[in-house]
């Protein structure tokens, strides 16, 4: 186990130190440093000095030393626009953004999973053609625009709903959250449901794909010999079985969750770190492009191997055939 | 020649059987029907609509954000209505659409294209080669599409080649994985022992004979890529890091209704969200269908 886990760790930061090489070769090798780092409204002098400060006139591998140094550190430079220390921008951000990917993952699971028992147990049913043919819906509809649709009914034509900003934040053992007051849920409603419905999709599949491929083993045949239950078979036997895969993949999608709040934070002006990145995109400030990314990718990486771990925990194979 | 024609009818049947398939099912028919009839209007309909949208003498300022059916100055019928532009969203969306079909296919083809080479190579070969092309494939997989995409377009800047880039980087590891697993099938029988044994050379072997036989994963997989690939590049150009606002897809045509969306003129993005919708959700329900037809092991998702 040991070996598996630090094996792992060393290939998570082998990946960790390429994305770092692919940002800096993207920022400093393919576009100018100098335009990219330095205000376009600086003048000469401030350019010249400002290229020595950033040590822009040494070597491209001394500059990725001093970078990937920075780095560690979690200095990424300071944001041209909010002018405070880009890493700082995006830890301030942060929780919004894991909020609304955790209430959309609740969202998703307390939805999907029933969906998708209901249509795996009924194979082949009206039902089931149903529901499967609306996880195909979910997957198609692009996500910006069923957050624009879900704006336009739920704001302009029927007015229950805030369609963009966070809203009003309580504290819940000391965190911040939307869930606290009422006005926080209100604006967080729409955008939860948004990104959730993609993941929601996902669920459903793996609940009948899993259910799918439970019922007809001999351990279900035994329990319904043994005169269990139906509700029971289904509710322990079935479900302890199909959660496994679910966990892992739904702890993997996870990430994504975060790539993907990217396009509903934008919709909604909801303000986490994913309009941070679109919005320094536009205004090209680049050192906290460079940080998102980093820190995206870094949490990413680390989820899928807390991931990796977990499920090499409960299923020993996975770990025996990587040390063969 | 007897390769030749053995390989002919496998292909026509594979064909066949496809068709047979979609056929079979009346929700499949229709979204076939509708993948069709898109099509046709993307190859077609730009030299057909009422108006060129990117030509600046046919539009006229005064005709912006008009409803849908209502009048332009010189009196012709605005079906779906104008942007803020006052181009006539009708023949917007279907240049769009052609921008869009023609992004989602070009990329599409190129990944399937790498994808296949790289999973022939690896399955045929093994060793370190095969190790080397699956741990980047792996590395490929571990990362959501949406967030490799969004990073090399944050690093490249807009463009539609760049665009194109992104999406077959993001997209062959898919590929790769599933026509590398079809091969090793492959590898293991008479045929490719015999061919081998005739002294036919590895590339003749493997994209002669064992490519055709892999055909049923890349087709379902190409289908569902596509579809991918439409859906991330509007996304893209939503957020504004796609492609340039000189050439509108269907996404673009979806942002520009963003503003206007909130002060009740909905059609600027109803519209062409419809359309996009229609023409995603068809091919997937095709791709879907061809899966259970061709491919009832292939994993769900």
């Amino acid at each position: 186990m040991t070996i598996f886990i630090i094996r792992r760790f060393s290939q998570s930061l082998f990946v960790v130190f390429l994305t770092s090489l692919l940002v800096f070769v993207g920022v400093y090798a393919i576009g100018n440093p100098v335009d990219i780092l330095i205000p376009a409204d600086a003048s000469f002098a401030e350019r010249e000095a400002a290229i020595r400060a950033l040590g822009l006139d040494r070597s491209l591998v001394a500059q990725y030393g001093t970078f990937l140094v920075n780095a560690l550190h979690g200095d990424f430079g300071r944001s041209f626009v909010f002018n405070q220390p880009a890493i700082s921008l995006i830890f301030q951000r942060l929780p919004a953004t894991l909020e609304l990917a955790f209430v959309a993952l609740t969202i998703a699971l307390m939805l999907g999973i029933p969906l998708g028992l209901i249509a795996g147990l009924k194979p082949r049913s009206v039902t089931d053609e149903t529901i499967m043919t609306g996880s195909i819906l979910g997957f198609s509809l692009p996500n910006f625009w069923q957050g624009m649709m879900l704006i336009m009914i739920f704001s302009v034509w029927l007015g229950w709903l805030p369609s963009s900003g966070r809203g009003e934040t309580g504290e819940i053992f000391g965190i911040a959250t939307s869930l606290a007051s009422w006005d926080g849920l209100a604006h967080l409603i729409l955008p939860a449901t948004n990104l959730a419905l993609f993941q929601l999709s996902l669920v459903i599949r793996l609940t009948r794909t899993g259910v799918r491929e439970t019922m007809p083993l001999d351990f279900i045949k035994f329990a319904r010999a043994k005169g269990l239950s139906e509700r029971r078979i289904i509710s322990v036997h079935v479900m302890k079985n199909i959660l496994i895969p679910i966990v892992t993949v739904v702890g993997m999608e996870f990430g994504s969750l975060i790539a993907f709040a990217v396009v509903t934070e934008t919709i909604f002006a909801w303000p986490g770190i994913g309009k941070l990145l679109i919005d320094s995109i536009t205004v090209l400030d680049r050192p906290v492009v460079v940080a998102y990314l980093l820190v995206v990718v870094t949490m990413f990486i680390f989820i899928n191997l807390a991931v990796d771990i977990v499920y090499s925990m409960l299923d020993p194979r996975i770990r025996l055939s990587e040390t063969q | 020649m007897t390769a030749l024609t053995h390989r002919f009818q496998e292909s026509q049947s594979f064909w066949a059987r496809s068709l047979r398939g979609i056929l079979g099912s009346p929700k499949a028919t229709i979204a076939l029907a509708i993948c069709l009839i898109l099509i046709a209007t993307a190859i077609f309909g730009p030299s057909l609509v009422p108006q060129n949208p990117y030509d600046l003498a046919a539009i006229d300022f005064f005709d912006a954000r008009l409803p849908p059916m209502s009048n332009s100055m010189s009196g012709t019928t605005y079906w779906l209505g104008t942007d803020g532009q006052g181009r006539d969203m009708f023949s917007a969306m279907v240049y769009g659409l052609r921008t869009s079909m023609g992004v989602g296919l070009f990329s599409g083809v190129i990944a399937l294209a790498v994808g296949t080479a790289l999973g022939l190579t690896a399955a045929y070969y093994g060793g370190r080669i095969d190790t080397l092309i699956m741990r980047l494939v792996d590395l490929m997989l571990g990362f959501p599409t949406i967030l490799v995409a969004l990073m090399l377009l944050a690093l490249l800047g807009q463009g539609v080649w760049k665009v194109v880039l992104a999406l077959v980087i993001v997209q062959w590891a898919q590929f790769a994985r599933a026509v590398r697993a079809a091969a090793l099938i492959e590898r293991g029988k008479e045929y490719v022992e015999a061919a081998a044994s005739l002294g036919l050379s590895k590339p003749r072997i493997l994209f002669g004979h064992m490519l055709p036989n892999c055909l049923p994963p890349i087709i379902v997989i190409g289908t569902l890529q596509v579809a991918n690939a439409i859906s991330a590049e509007a996304t893209l150009s939503f957020l504004g890091i796609g492609l340039p606002i000189t050439e509108p897809s269907l996404g673009l045509l979806i942002a520009n209704g963003y503003q206007t969306l909130l002060s009740g003129q909905y059609w600027i993005s109803v519209y062409p969200g419809l359309l996009l919708l229609a023409l995603v959700f068809s091919i997937n329900i095709v791709g879907d269908r061809l899966r259970e037809v061709l491919n009832p092991r292939l994993s769900e998702r």
